[in-house]
């Protein structure tokens, strides 16, 4: 979940405001469109940057499994319009663009940018279901028998069963939304600093022993998490808790409470961090972490695998760690919009059919090769998502310490399955194989952000902007003396002018 | 004489639309949303919110704390370097005055990662400094802007006058204090201005070199990220009413009698 926040200076994004009001109406005349077969379906997708393969591989890329070789040569864009074409004869032009935050996606809706298909992380899914500003996916999205239909016949039934329960209004997410990918949330680390021990716990946040050596993300939703996290370290740990039948329940209620109370030592506590921490860091983290400035940065796991990667790049290593306490785990999925599909079936179909493609198991490949996250597609039965994970983090023959690795909660519904089994280096346990697959016991710690309602997103943005601002009552008593100097000698310039010119 | 005029004003046109277009027209939007609250009544809550809130008021005095600090920096730095080069009689003074410039043209946030990583070398953790290295970013970033002005007035000063002064018995200090000092205030004002505006809402440069306190910049984003525009709008209505006051009360300097009296 790649919540960058734009640079964008907000002078220059009322100044978009602009133009979106004034362009408004002319957009809105070109979502009407008519019914009849159309001979060009113009579609327009709108995703996370540097999300999806743009293509143009090396040769030495090549992914070679034994089910066949994978290259991106051309960008999924435009194979996409190819196979759509080649595979029902209409011919569709895709749109594409990209967004950089949750955020900044909504705002862009708000101001009347038109899309089809949309990219979100689940809790701003969540917003716009409430908002019923979603288009159902179709019936026809869910027949398991049209072999076309990539997504139904490959997503991994964990995460389908998890997009089924989880609801909003009494809705299934799973009615509005196909995943496209998901992860954690941990602590990447550098093993010869910091103790795995350390790093296992949100509370590395504020250690004092790491002062100025760890980063946050700059982001009101996940910093929430990891506070709450540290302030119920020992109960969220404690085997009253964990051995709780309603365990998950408990677990989801407790990491997403916005109670007053809560939302109070929230702020004390990230009071603390930002006292402590190296910084709150937008895209910086990954960069510090690999030259070395902080020793320990609170990461999605899917820029955690990009980070390791880059570290052994430059022989030097890193881990990651899944703190005890709960982690959230996070999807990122398509939805349709009402203000785009308008009841259009063809466009639909064509919505559709881009998120089948890109579920198909050679292009989740090369999506998951090119930006390093772990899709929801699991393959079905598809063998080569598998052979994937296998034929990066497995084991070479002649390695010596290797240690089991299973991952069948991911492949498949059958428990007592063994097919699922990664024999891979014991380091890959604590590095890019468990970021990229969290190990079970790590999935049930997880827990989602739940949606939280206008008056609870006020609140925790009230208290995101407390902590972030300089407070008033915290200005020492020489710096008012300067302030005061300084507006007396501007006052006195000003009336010295004054009484020149009048003279 | 009738076409000519009416090809003149033509050629305003452009401009004036670009004008109405993105200047005028935004300003009246943000003005509506600054006055309204989310259900679009009408209201002052925003502006009464902001200067009753310790956090806002706090972060605009933390603004004008990063901006003196760095105008006044670079007032030290810059003066004595404009008025050497000014004043020297060496051939390759535009050389130099284009070392100063060069930076400029090397894009703003390459040239901030290298600072950054200059810094870190210098300071070991650039976390523990987080003022410090706002100040000495935004100098970074901003010192051309302030030796410019302040170059050219010197350089056009008439050098008669220094002379006429040292014919009438001033010494080199007394002539620099009487005469050439108070004739580059105007170019000392209009350096101040390009540097301490900019310096109250460059947010990048303290984002990049992990400052975690909002200035009037990234408070203002924040309002806009958390969906609460009319907020934003105010605040940026503010930090417009503060530029304003600020440009009036300057202007009247360089107004006035290039030979007049000094401003204090």
């Amino acid at each position: 979940m790649m919540r960058k926040k734009n640079k964008c200076i907000s002078l220059i994004f009322a100044f978009c405001l602009m133009i979106g009001l004034v362009l408004s109406p002319f957009q809105a005349e070109a979502a009407g469109e008519s019914n009849e077969k159309p001979k060009e379906i113009k579609l327009r997708v709108c995703n996370w940057e540097e999300y999806i393969d743009e293509g143009d591989w090396d040769e030495e890329e090549t992914i070679d499994l034994d089910s066949g070789d994978i290259i991106g040569e051309n960008s999924m864009v435009e194979d996409f319009e190819e196979w759509y074409y080649e595979t029902y004869g209409i011919k569709v032009s895709v749109e594409y663009s990209t967004f950089g935050t949750n955020e900044d996606l909504y705002n862009m809706l708000t101001l009347g940018d038109v899309y089809d298909l949309i990219c979100p992380s689940e809790y701003m899914v969540m917003k716009l279901m409430a908002e019923e500003q979603l288009v159902p996916l179709s019936d026809e999205f869910f027949n398991k028998s049209d072999e076309n239909n990539y997504y139904i016949n490959g997503v991994s039934p964990y995460i389908q069963s998890v997009f089924e329960k989880s609801k909003i209004n009494g809705e299934s997410w799973s009615k509005y939304m196909a995943g496209y990918m998901w992860g954690v949330t941990g602590i990447v680390y550098n093993p010869e600093i910091v103790s795995e021990e350390d790093a296992s716990t949100w509370k590395i946040l504020n250690n004092p022993d790491y002062y100025r050596q760890v980063t946050i993300k700059d982001n009101v939703r996940d910093s929430y998490f990891a506070a709450i996290g540290a302030l119920h370290s020992e109960e969220l740990m404690s085997e009253e808790f964990v051995n709780d039948p309603e365990y998950s329940r408990k677990l989801e209620e407790l990491m997403n409470d916005t109670s007053e109370e809560s939302i109070k030592e929230v702020q004390d506590y990230l009071q603390d961090v930002k006292n402590n921490a190296y910084s709150f860091e937008t895209d910086s983290g990954k960069a510090d972490m690999v030259t070395g400035k902080v020793v320990a940065n609170y990461q999605w796991s899917g820029d955690a695998v990009y980070s390791m990667d880059q570290a052994d790049e430059d022989d030097f290593t890193l881990a990651f760690a899944v703190p005890k306490e709960s982690t959230n785990i996070y999807f990122d999925g398509w939805v349709m919009l009402k203000s785009g599909v308008d009841g259009d079936p063809y466009k639909q179909h064509a919505a559709e059919a881009f998120i089948n493609f890109n579920s198909r198991p050679d292009n989740v490949i090369r999506n998951m090769y090119y930006i390093g996250y772990t899709s929801v597609i699991s393959g079905g039965d598809d063998p080569r998502i598998f052979e994937y994970a296998d034929w990066n983090f497995g084991a070479e023959d002649d390695e010596e310490d290797v240690t089991d690795y299973d991952i069948s909660y991911f492949f498949t519904d059958d428990k007592e399955s063994e097919d699922y089994i990664i024999t891979a280096p014991t380091s890959q346990v604590r590095r890019q194989l468990f970021a990229q697959y969290p190990s079970s016991d790590v999935i049930n710690r997880s827990s989602i952000m739940i949606y939280f309602d206008k008056e609870q997103n006020e609140a925790i943005n009230q208290m995101w902007i407390n902590v972030r601002c300089y407070n008033a009552h915290d200005i020492p008593i020489w710096a008012w003396g300067i302030a005061a100097a300084a507006v007396l000698m501007i006052v006195y310039a000003a009336v010295h002018k004054y009484m020149n010119k009048r003279n | 004489m009738h076409k000519i005029s009416f090809s003149r004003k033509a050629l305003g046109i452009p401009y004036v639309i670009f004008l109405m277009l993105f200047v005028v027209a935004p300003l009246f939007v943000l003005i509506y949303y600054a006055f309204t609250n989310g259900s679009g009544q009408p209201t002052l809550q925003n502006l009464t919110g902001f200067f009753s809130d310790p956090n806002t008021l706090g972060t605009l005095f933390y603004s004008f704390g990063i901006a003196m600090t760095t105008t006044l920096v670079c007032l030290l730095l810059a003066y004595p370097t404009a008025y050497i080069l000014a004043t020297s009689k060496l051939k390759g003074q535009s050389v130099i005055i284009m070392l100063f410039i060069m930076p400029m043209w090397i894009n703003f946030s390459l040239r901030i990662t290298a600072l950054k990583e200059i810094l870190t070398w210098i300071e070991g953790n650039l976390a523990y400094y987080p003022f410090l290295n706002a100040v000495i970013g935004m100098t970074y970033d901003f010192l051309p802007f302030m030796i410019l002005p302040i170059y050219t007035t010197i350089s056009k000063l008439d050098g008669a006058l220094l002379e006429a002064a040292r014919d009438l018995g001033a010494d080199e200090l007394t002539a620099f204090l009487k005469v050439t000092l108070p004739l580059s205030v105007p170019g000392i004002i209009s350096g101040v201005s390009m540097v301490f505006l900019p310096a109250m809402t460059n947010y990048v440069v303290l984002d990049m070199l992990y400052n975690s306190t909002y200035i009037m910049g990234s408070l203002i984003g924040s309002y806009f990220a958390a969906y609460n525009w009319h907020g934003g709008s105010m605040i940026a209505l503010i930090l417009l009413a503060i530029i304003c006051l600020f440009t009036l009360l300057t202007r009247g300097a360089e107004d006035e009698n290039p030979r007049g009296g000094a401003l204090l």
